[in-house]
């Protein structure tokens, strides 16, 4: 006995142990078209690199009141090698610039930087010799959240685009990611 | 609290040390010599009329066409009497010094590595005369008024904003105030 998603008829409870071992496998082999974008834009494990006023944002949007794991973003990693999503959550600064370089250079591919609140995403209203006017010239950004801060509901939203993007990932020889 | 503090201030260092004071309804300010602001100092913590236990902060002010140029505040606090004085005093734009008061008060160490770290006012006898919130390789003073406004000092490589290319770790001058 199995019950099978609506989506891609993946068997998501079983009885037997075979059908668990070809879930798997298909993800892996890619088998099942789309099933290793499936399986990464439902797990992307956040690494939170809080430096400001956003961070009570982050918090409210991971807790219980929005919950971001809802949407497939379970958990956070606070080892940059542990995780796939980058969260820039916050003002970065010209002294702090090379941790988040480092930050970003020690997480695994395939990798995704969301710049959360305007100070990442653009300096916002900073504009001086101390702080970096978005993160983006320091690292590659894909999906911007500006707002002072975001409202929860925006980043619920930035991360539904976020997983759409995910899920057209292609290698760099055009095929698609587990096809 | 009306004068008392002022009155033994003059009292005490005369007219070559208090340069000058005013008053307005209690809010109290003595402009000192800046060579003799660590007496002055420890003088107003241990005077028995005086009982300034408590340093709130110690701040600069670039007056950037006037000589002087720099005029640093010191704002004190009396927790046993209750009542604030202000100090101010000016130092040259050629020899920003004076002596520092962490000696007296502790709490103006990192008071001071600010103002040194902001406006280049190096305090003598510090413990620890570093900057405190800007790196080891900043260049210049960013809060002087002569720095400028986007005087950039990155420490990475990264990608001008405006025109996309890439610039090495050094300075932006995106200059938009006054040149140093």
């Amino acid at each position: 006995m199995k019950i099978v998603d609506d989506v891609g008829s993946l068997p998501v409870i079983t009885t037997t142990r075979e059908d668990a071992i070809g879930l798997f496998s298909s993800l892996v082999k890619g088998g099942l078209k789309g099933g290793l974008q499936w399986a990464r834009r439902y797990s992307l494990f956040q690494y939170p690199f809080v430096t400001a006023c956003c961070g009570m944002e982050y918090m409210s949007v991971s807790c219980a009141r929005y919950d971001m794991a809802r949407f497939g973003a379970e958990v956070p990693r606070f080892s940059p090698r542990q995780a796939d999503l980058l969260m820039v959550v916050g003002t970065v600064v010209h002294k702090n610039a090379p941790v988040l370089k480092r930050v970003y250079e020690q997480m695994t591919e395939p990798k995704w930087v969301m710049a959360f609140g305007v100070c990442a995403s653009t300096g916002g209203f900073y504009q001086n010799y101390a702080t970096v006017e978005g993160i983006d010239r320091i690292i590659p950004v894909d999906i911007y959240v500006p707002g002072c801060p975001p409202s929860p509901e925006q980043v619920l939203d930035a991360l539904m685009l976020l997983q759409e993007k995910v899920s057209r990932l292609k290698f760099p020889d055009g095929k698609e990611a587990g096809t | 609290m009306s004068h008392v503090v002022l009155d033994r201030l003059l009292e005490r260092f005369g007219e070559e040390v208090i340069l000058g004071s005013h008053s307005h309804r209690g809010d109290e300010t003595a402009i000192v010599a800046p060579t003799e602001i660590a007496n002055v100092a420890r003088f107003l913590k241990d005077d028995g009329r005086c009982s300034f236990e408590m340093i709130s902060d110690v701040t600069c002010v670039d007056w950037i066409d006037e000589e002087p140029r720099f005029e640093v505040v010191y704002h004190l606090y009396s927790i046993s009497k209750k009542h604030r004085l202000r100090l101010k005093a000016r130092v040259p734009e050629g020899d920003p010094r004076l002596p520092s008061v962490t000696a007296v008060w502790g709490g103006a160490n990192w008071f001071e590595r600010e103002v040194f770290d902001m406006y280049g006012v190096v305090f003598d006898d510090h413990p620890d005369p570093r900057r405190i919130l800007l790196y080891p390789e900043f260049e210049g003073y960013p809060l002087r008024k002569d720095y400028p406004l986007n005087g950039e000092q990155p420490l990475v490589e990264m990608r001008d904003p405006d025109t996309g290319q890439l610039v090495m770790p050094g300075r932006i001058s995106r200059d938009q105030g006054r040149e140093v």
